[in-house]
């Protein structure tokens, strides 16, 4: 039980440990806030799948400190990814761009949204069709029943 | 002709198991380098303690070098080095070093205690030089022409089969091309 705990702790506490330390802050909020925005979309390059926000490893924390450097030196939020991404490439991006290359990974999910779409209402239109028919065929049985019954014929 | 639908998922199927199976063979933590075929970002570090001359981007000019990553904290550097001396001591071509985010005197322990490869070192404890060449990891090292432009990447240990198969032929390939521009 207790070693449970201690594994929950740690699984919980595991947030808390990466998140950029005191030291790193930057005095002005507003640039502290676009800092740790900016710190979201960047790819940490020796963890990769986490943001060097995310990340404690001493790369990560090298790229954050770029960042305030350039963000102190008066870049923008975008000349700041473009410094980077001059050095790492689009991977140091955790959001790819849209460009050539990348198009198919954008259009893909559109496309079978709209091809799933697309076959769901082919699908529900067949089948209405084919109860409607059924219906009517029904509808002729019941009526040739009733009348047989009454004995009109 | 509605028989041929059914034949779609079985066909989506078998074009994403190719496409998967493709990306199997990659590796994912490899992330090419923007620098290849471009200038070496300038630089200019000072040197290790102990040492008289660091490193600067001029250096590297004139002469087709390699360009070393390493750190005394890096394991795999370890097992790097053997090979790093047996290159300089072949004469194959010159290796140059940058020490990376050593605290101050662990570079010049290390390379004490392993040998100097490295025609000169640079110290860069800050860690900055390493972003501007897109550093993933250490070691790393950089094959550069006699413009001082980079033309290859090789990320992790210099194996004696990377050297024999890639490196050393590409080096040789640029230094024939350095004697005929």
């Amino acid at each position: 039980m207790t070693r449970l705990l201690v594994i929950l702790a740690l699984v919980f506490s595991a947030p808390a440990l990466a998140t950029p330390g005191p030291d790193e802050r930057l005095d002005d909020p507003a640039l502290e806030a676009r800092a740790r925005a900016l710190y979201a979309e960047l790819r940490c390059v020796v963890c990769q799948s986490q943001s060097i926000d995310d990340s404690n490893a001493p790369l990560a924390a090298d790229m954050r400190a770029v960042v305030r450097e350039r963000l102190l030196a008066g870049d923008s939020d975008a000349e700041v990814r473009a410094w980077l991404q001059e050095r790492y490439g689009d991977y140091v991006l955790m959001m790819p761009p849209v460009q050539g290359n990348t198009l198919g990974l954008w259009l893909f999910p559109v496309i079978v949204l709209i091809g799933g779409a697309a076959g769901i209402v082919l699908f529900v239109r067949t089948q209405k069709r084919r109860v409607a028919v059924a219906d009517r065929e029904d509808d002729a049985a019941r009526a040739s029943a009733l009348t047989d019954e009454e004995g009109l014929s | 002709m509605t028989r041929l639908v059914l034949f779609v998922p079985l066909l989506l199927f078998a074009v994403m198991a190719v496409y998967f199976g493709l990306g199997l063979r990659e590796d994912p933590s490899e992330i090419p380098s923007q620098l290849i075929d471009r200038e070496l970002p300038p630089f200019d570090l000072p040197p290790l303690e102990g040492f008289d001359a660091g490193l600067s981007s001029r250096d590297l000019r004139g002469q087709v070098s390699l360009l070393n990553v390493f750190g005394s904290w890096c394991p795999p550097c370890a097992v790097e080095h053997p090979m790093l001396m047996q290159i300089a001591r072949s004469g194959a071509v010159p290796i140059y070093g940058i020490d990376w985010k050593d605290p101050p005197g662990a570079g010049t322990a290390w390379l004490e205690r392993n040998g100097n490869p490295y025609v000169r070192v640079g110290d860069d404890s800050e860690g900055r030089v390493a972003i501007d060449l897109g550093l993933t990891g250490a070691p790393e090292t950089f094959l550069i022409d006699r413009a001082g432009r980079v033309r290859y990447r090789h990320v992790g240990v210099i194996t004696p089969e990377a050297w024999r198969d890639t490196l050393r032929p590409l080096v040789e390939h640029l230094q024939s091309e350095a004697e005929q521009g």
